[in-house]
C-alpha cells in the first residue's frame, strides 16, 4: 500500500470514527429532555427585554469602567516599568506580578469584601467596588501591553524628538505615546474581550438589583425557574458582546498590518 | 532643484555670540561598560565651518557626534556649546537642543504625522510659536529642500532620500545655529544621495555650522572645511580636505582611505 493510500484510509477511520461517536451521543441524549431543562422558548422569551436593558447594560458599565480605569491606571504602571527610579520600577513589576498572579476571583472579593471589614467603609458608587476590583486587575495586563508598545517605538524616535528640545515628558506625550497606541490598538481590543467576560466574576459580590450582570442574571433566574434556559440565553448575549468585539480587533490587526 | 535655495538668514551673527567657537569638546571620553569608544577628544568647530568625521564603523565617530547634544552622556571630559558647558549637571540640556539641529541616519521621521506636522510640532510644543507662524516657516523650508509638494503627505509615502530631506528641513525650522549629520546617506539607495549631498551643500554654502560624520568621502573633499579621521575613539589626523584625503601622513588613514574608495 502507498503511504499516500494509507494517509488517506487512516483519514477515512477517524472521520467514521467521529460519526459514530456524535451518532451514538446524539441517540443516547434525551433531545426532548434537553430541551425542557435548558432550551424552553417561552422562558427564554421571558428573559426580554429586562436581561439587555439590566443585565447587559450593566455588563457593558462594567466593562467601560474596568477598561478606562485599567487604561489610565495600566499606562501609569507601564510607565512607572520603564522609568529611570528604581522604586518606581519594583513597584510597578511587583504591582504586576501581584494581580497577575492572584486569581482574577480572589482580587474581587478581597476588593468586595475584604476592604470594607478592613476600612470599615465600601468604595463609594453603585457601581465602585466591581469597576475599581475590574480597573485593577486589567491595569496589570494593559501595563504589560503598553510597556510592550512603547518599547516597540523605534529608540530614533525619543530621540529625534529630544534633538528638537522636547523634554522627556514632552517627547513621550507628543511623540512616543501616540504610536504606541496605534501599535497597541488590536492587542488592547483583545483585553476588552476578555474584560467583557470577566464581569461575570463580580456575580459572586452580593448583587443588588441596580448592579446586577449577566451571569448573576441567569443564576438568578435559573435559582427561580429551575431551568437553565436563563444560563444559555445570557451565554447567547455574551456572544452578541463578544464576538463583533473579537471581529473588530482582527480587523484593527490586519488594517495595522497594510500600514506598517 | 534647479535654483540654489539660499539659508543665508541662518547664519549667526558671530558678535551677538561670546565666542566664535561653536562646539568644543574638552578631554572627551565616553564608555559604554568597559568598551572604551572616545579616549579623550579635543574638538573646536568655529561658527560657519564645516567639519567632516570620518572613519570607520566602530571608530567612535557617530558617539562623538551624539555627545555634542548629549544625546549620550560623556563619562568624563566637558562639552561646550557656544561657550556654555553643557555637561554641567545645571544646565537646561532641552534649551541647548533648540539651537543644535541634528539628522539622522535612520531620518526619524514622526510617522503618525504629515510632512508639515513634522515640521511644526517643535514649533509649537517647544518654541510656542502659533499654528499660522509655524506653517509659514514650515513651508518655507520645505521650498528650500525641494519638496513644497509633499505638504500633507506621511513620511511612509516619501522616498528615503525625499525623507531625509523633510527631516533637514525639520531641523532648521527650530532656526538652530549648528547642525550635525549622522552618517545621513548611509541608508539610502545610490540614486537618492546626491539629493540630500545637494541640499547639505547649499546649507554649508550659506554659511551654517556644520559637523558632519560621513563616508561620501567626495562631499567631504568639496565641502568640508576641515576633515578629522577618528580611529580607535582618537582624532588620529585632522587638517584641510586636501591634507587628510589626498595626502595622508598616517598609514592607518591611509589603509582606511584604500578600502572606502576600493568599496
Amino acid at each position: 500500500m502507498s503511504k499516500r493510500r494509507r494517509a488517506q484510509l487512516i483519514r477515512w477511520a477517524v472521520y467514521a470514527l467521529t460519526l459514530l461517536g456524535v451518532g451514538a451521543l446524539a441517540l443516547w441524549i434525551d433531545w426532548a429532555h434537553v430541551q425542557d431543562a435548558m432550551l424552553r422558548p417561552d422562558l427564554a422569551k421571558e428573559q426580554f427585554p429586562d436581561i439587555l436593558t439590566k443585565a447587559a447594560k450593566n455588563t457593558v458599565i462594567f466593562t467601560v469602567f474596568g477598561f478606562s480605569g485599567g487604561l489610565v491606571l495600566g499606562l501609569v504602571i507601564a510607565l512607572m516599568r520603564l522609568s529611570s527610579i528604581r522604586a518606581y520600577r519594583w513597584f510597578a513589576v511587583g504591582y504586576i506580578e501581584l494581580f497577575r498572579g492572584v486569581p482574577a476571583l480572589l482580587t474581587i472579593l478581597i476588593i468586595g469584601f475584604g476592604i470594607p471589614i478592613a476600612l470599615g467603609s465600601r468604595i463609594p458608587g453603585t457601581y465602585g467596588p466591581g469597576a475599581v476590583a475590574l480597573a485593577i486587575v486589567a491595569a496589570a495586563y494593559m501595563a504589560e501591553t503598553i510597556r510592550a508598545g512603547i518599547e516597540a517605538v523605534p529608540k530614533g524616535q525619543m530621540e529625534a524628538a529630544r534633538s528638537l528640545g522636547m523634554s522627556h515628558s514632552r517627547a513621550m506625550a507628543s511623540i512616543v505615546i501616540p504610536q504606541a497606541f496605534r501599535l497597541m490598538i488590536p492587542p488592547l481590543t483583545n483585553e476588552l474581550v476578555l474584560l467583557v467576560k470577566d464581569t461575570s466574576l463580580l456575580s459572586v459580590l452580593g448583587v443588588t438589583e441596580a448592579t446586577i450582570e449577566l451571569t448573576r442574571w441567569g443564576r438568578n433566574a435559573t435559582n427561580h425557574s429551575a431551568n437553565a434556559t436563563p444560563l444559555v440565553v445570557a451565554g447567547f448575549v455574551y456572544l452578541l458582546l463578544t464576538i463583533p468585539l473579537g471581529r473588530l480587533a482582527a480587523m484593527l490587526e490586519r488594517r495595522g498590518k497594510q500600514t506598517r | 532643484m534647479t535654483d540654489t535655495p539660499s539659508f543665508a538668514e541662518f547664519t549667526p551673527t558671530a558678535d551677538a555670540l561670546p565666542t566664535n567657537i561653536a562646539i568644543e569638546t574638552q578631554q572627551l571620553c565616553k564608555c559604554f561598560g568597559d568598551n572604551e569608544v572616545l579616549k579623550g577628544i579635543d574638538l573646536q568647530v568655529k561658527l560657519g565651518e564645516v567639519v567632516c568625521i570620518i572613519g570607520a564603523s566602530g571608530s567612535g565617530k557617530s558617539t562623538l557626534l551624539r555627545c555634542c547634544n548629549l544625546l549620550e552622556q560623556p563619562t568624563t571630559g566637558r562639552v561646550l556649546i557656544e561657550g556654555i558647558d553643557i555637561t554641567d549637571p545645571d544646565c537646561d540640556v532641552d534649551a541647548v537642543r533648540r539651537r543644535i539641529g541634528m539628522v539622522f541616519q535612520q531620518f526619524n521621521l514622526f510617522p503618525h504625522l504629515t510632512v508639515m506636522q513634522n515640521l511644526t510640532i517643535a514649533q509649537r510644543r517647544v518654541l510656542k510659536r502659533d499654528k499660522s507662524e509655524a506653517e509659514e516657516i514650515g513651508r518655507d523650508m520645505l521650498v528650500r529642500v525641494g519638496l513644497s509638494e509633499k505638504v500633507a503627505a506621511y513620511p511612509a509615502h516619501l522616498s528615503g532620500g525625499q525623507q531625509q530631506r523633510v527631516a533637514i528641513a525639520r531641523s532648521l525650522c527650530m532656526r538652530p545655529d549648528m547642525m550635525l549629520f549622522d552618517e545621513v546617506t548611509s541608508a539610502l539607495d545610490p540614486e537618492l544621495v546626491g539629493e540630500v549631498l545637494e541640499v547639505m551643500r547649499d546649507l554649508a554654502r550659506s554659511g551654517m555650522t556644520m559637523l558632519v560624520v560621513t563616508h561620501e568621502m567626495g562631499f567631504a573633499r568639496r565641502v568640508a572645511d576641515r576633515v578629522l579621521f577618528v580611529d580607535a575613539g582618537v582624532i588620529a589626523e585632522e587638517g584641510s580636505p586636501d591634507q587628510v584625503l589626498v595626502d595622508p601622513q598616517l598609514a592607518r588613514t591611509r589603509e582606511f582611505l584604500q578600502m572606502v574608495i576600493e568599496r
